[in-house]
């Protein structure tokens, strides 16, 4: 058969291809992320952040819970207080660095926990479509309905105050936001020729999720959550200023601006210094996740 | 996988479509208003022979696709039977996984019909690992389906589709339908997206797939001298229904219904001598959300009569493998053309 089919017309497809190696989708991904400068920065500002939230207590030159009747509220540029001092007189570089740690964690572990959750919930909405897809999302549509401040807000005082319950009802206020950004992708996925294609082999819907749609709906919904994280830490933040989250003596940056707020007319610049760690934290993960959408958004 | 055995003998069709119906529910609007259907496809009867390639024409909107996804039970007919080898699909007898690897499908938009994720040969060797062969076999099967559709696999397994053009990556659907060894392809507009040069060549390769594997074809497309290129038999569409039914060249040479002279006519022809005489059709086709009465073409037919807006036409059978609906050609029917010609148009058959 092979030789009827050279002597063919059919048999040559002569197109030149590239020299090099075909790249997987991540790997182009990264090579477009590497050509945007904005972004690099924003991610190498991320990455020094997870540094100083590993690395942070042997990094801080003083004690962060070391209080000092003496050296309340010194300015920024105090001897031995390179970034003042709280109003129990603790190092504010010291406790900046410290916090970091407390901080990125409640900030980044419930969109971790809501993006595989939303995901799942999502999926299964998108891929169902029909009755299936009515029901799950005009459930998730009634939390969606509250401000997220509110829903958290609520949430933890009724779980109580606490670490671990601020991370709980935070997760609850993303699934929401996560799932529908899964299902909206997943719908468009779903009626794509190629799902089509699979169906038409006799492929079960598990495995069609799996092998065809995952790959193709993970790459939005990560950038979606990349940007959530931002909002996580601020909304974190504000649990702790509440007093429904973090507890005083800790270092975590929402908390920190909260017991601070008081000496805002006394030292407004010191008072400002952990809002200004939130602000470089959220403002790189909303670039990072911006450079990541445009460079995942480029076809070919 | 053992290949598939014919199970009535040659003479049974290996399709057998009847009254198959496809409505697509319209929302109602918030007072209960509304809420009609799309009457997609309405009533289709037709068989596909063992080995043969069948045409499938209309203009767009006709109902092509729809039949296809509904032949691929890829969409849930609102009624009728798809019968494959004297076997019900979806009854016992042939299970729809069962049916799925017999029957295959390529797609008109080449780009869309491969996940941009997977590499060539995981995207072909896919369906055979649904049905249980090791993925190591899938894989070899991939890559030999590849040299067979005319891609070096040295050069193209490893690829994504979008590294591919829209020839090869036609190619490589082609493969992936190949792959589950199947008996019949529906090529939906298979080759209509494709340059006319890159078309001739994808159509030269399934007629030669086709004499290697033994296939069947479906061949769906609005492009008049593809389908008269490649079909046996060809079935003529508009709103729904099937206007005519008959042998390539007969129908070619000799239409019966209006639709299809003024079809035909509306082919642009490369003889000077030969141009367009007929009215080619006017307007749109009307909306099959509320189709004309009577024969669904009467408004916008040359030939029609006043009885063609209240009597729905028959299929009558003109001829050994030849069917048409037109009340021109039902005898007693009360259309003036039909009165001069009492006994149905007699036909060779081609």
């Amino acid at each position: 058969m092979s030789t009827v089919l050279a002597s063919s017309p059919t048999a040559v497809a002569v197109e030149p291809l590239p020299a090099q190696r075909s790249r997987g989708y991540w790997a182009s991904v990264w090579l477009r992320l590497r050509r945007d400068p904005v972004a690099i920065g924003a991610a190498v500002v991320v990455l020094l952040l997870i540094a100083l939230a590993l690395f942070g207590p042997w990094l801080a030159p003083a004690d962060p819970y070391q209080s000092s009747m003496l050296k309340r509220l010194k300015p920024i540029g105090t001897e031995g207080l390179p970034l003042g001092s709280d109003e129990l007189g603790r190092d504010m570089l010291s406790r900046l660095i410290v916090g970091a740690r407390l901080s990125l964690f409640i900030g980044i572990t419930p969109v971790l926990c809501a993006f595989v959750g939303g995901t799942v919930i999502g999926i299964v909405a998108g891929y169902a479509g029909g009755l299936t897809n009515t029901l799950i999302m005009r459930t998730i549509d009634v939390f969606y309905a509250f401000p997220s401040v509110l829903l958290a807000i609520a949430l933890s005082g009724t779980l109580g105050a606490g670490v671990v319950n601020s991370l709980i009802s935070l997760t609850i206020v993303f699934i929401p936001q996560i799932a529908r950004v899964a299902e909206s992708v997943t719908t468009q996925v779903r009626t794509r020729d190629y799902v089509e294609a699979a169906r038409a082999s006799g492929a079960s819907p598990f495995t069609i999720v799996r092998v065809h749609v995952l790959g193709n709906v993970l790459g939005p919904i990560f950038v979606y959550a990349t940007s959530l994280i931002a909002v996580s830490m601020i909304l974190a933040s504000g649990l702790s200023f509440l007093g429904l989250g973090v507890k005083p003596p800790e270092p975590e940056w929402g908390l920190m601006l909260n017991t601070l707020r008081t000496a805002i007319y006394v030292q407004p610049w010191v008072a400002a210094l952990p809002g200004v760690m939130i602000f470089i934290t959220s403002i790189s993960f909303n670039i990072l996740s911006d450079g990541l959408r445009s460079a995942m958004d480029n076809k070919g | 996988m053992d290949t598939l055995e014919d199970i009535g003998g040659p003479a049974q069709p290996l399709l057998t479509i009847k009254g198959l119906v496809k409505h697509f529910p319209l929302k109602k609007d918030p007072l209960g208003r509304g809420g009609g259907v799309v009457r997609a496809v309405d009533g289709v009867d037709f068989e596909v022979l063992k080995g043969e390639t069948l045409g499938v024409v209309g203009e767009s909107g006709c109902g092509k696709s729809t039949t296809a996804r509904l032949l691929m039970q890829l969409i849930e007919p609102t009624r009728g039977e798809v019968v494959f080898d004297g076997r019900e699909v979806g009854s016992r007898d042939l299970p729809l996984k069962e049916f799925r690897r017999q029957v295959q499908m390529v797609f008109q938009d080449s780009y869309a019909s491969l996940n941009p994720r997977l590499t060539i040969e995981d995207s072909i060797a896919f369906g055979p690992q649904v049905h249980g062969v090791p993925r190591r076999d899938s894989v070899a099967r991939a890559r030999d389906l590849l040299g067979r559709v005319g891609l070096s696999p040295q050069r193209f397994a490893e690829r994504y589709p979008h590294e591919l053009s829209g020839g090869q990556r036609q190619r490589v659907n082609i493969a992936r339908a190949l792959a589950l060894q199947p008996r019949m392809v529906i090529l939906d507009e298979a080759v209509s997206a494709l340059d006319k040069s890159v078309e001739a060549q994808v159509i030269n390769l399934l007629l030669d797939l086709k004499a290697e594997f033994g296939l069947t074809y479906v061949f769906i497309s609005h492009d008049l001298n593809v389908v008269r290129y490649v079909s046996d038999r060809v079935m003529v569409m508009y709103l729904g229904q099937v206007a005519e039914i008959g042998p390539a060249d007969a129908l070619y040479e000799a239409p019966a219904h209006p639709y299809t002279r003024a079809l035909l006519s509306s082919m642009p022809s490369m003889d000077p001598d030969n141009r367009t005489e007929e009215a080619a059709l006017a307007g749109d086709p009307p909306n099959p959300i509320n189709p004309p009465s009577g024969c669904r073409f009467h408004p916008r037919c040359a030939l029609a009569a006043p009885v063609c807006s209240r009597v729905v036409p028959e299929r009558i059978a003109t001829g050994s493998q030849y069917a048409v609906s037109c009340l021109i050609h039902e005898p007693g029917s009360g259309h003036p053309m039909a009165q001069q010609q009492q006994q149905p148009l007699q036909r060779q058959a081609a």
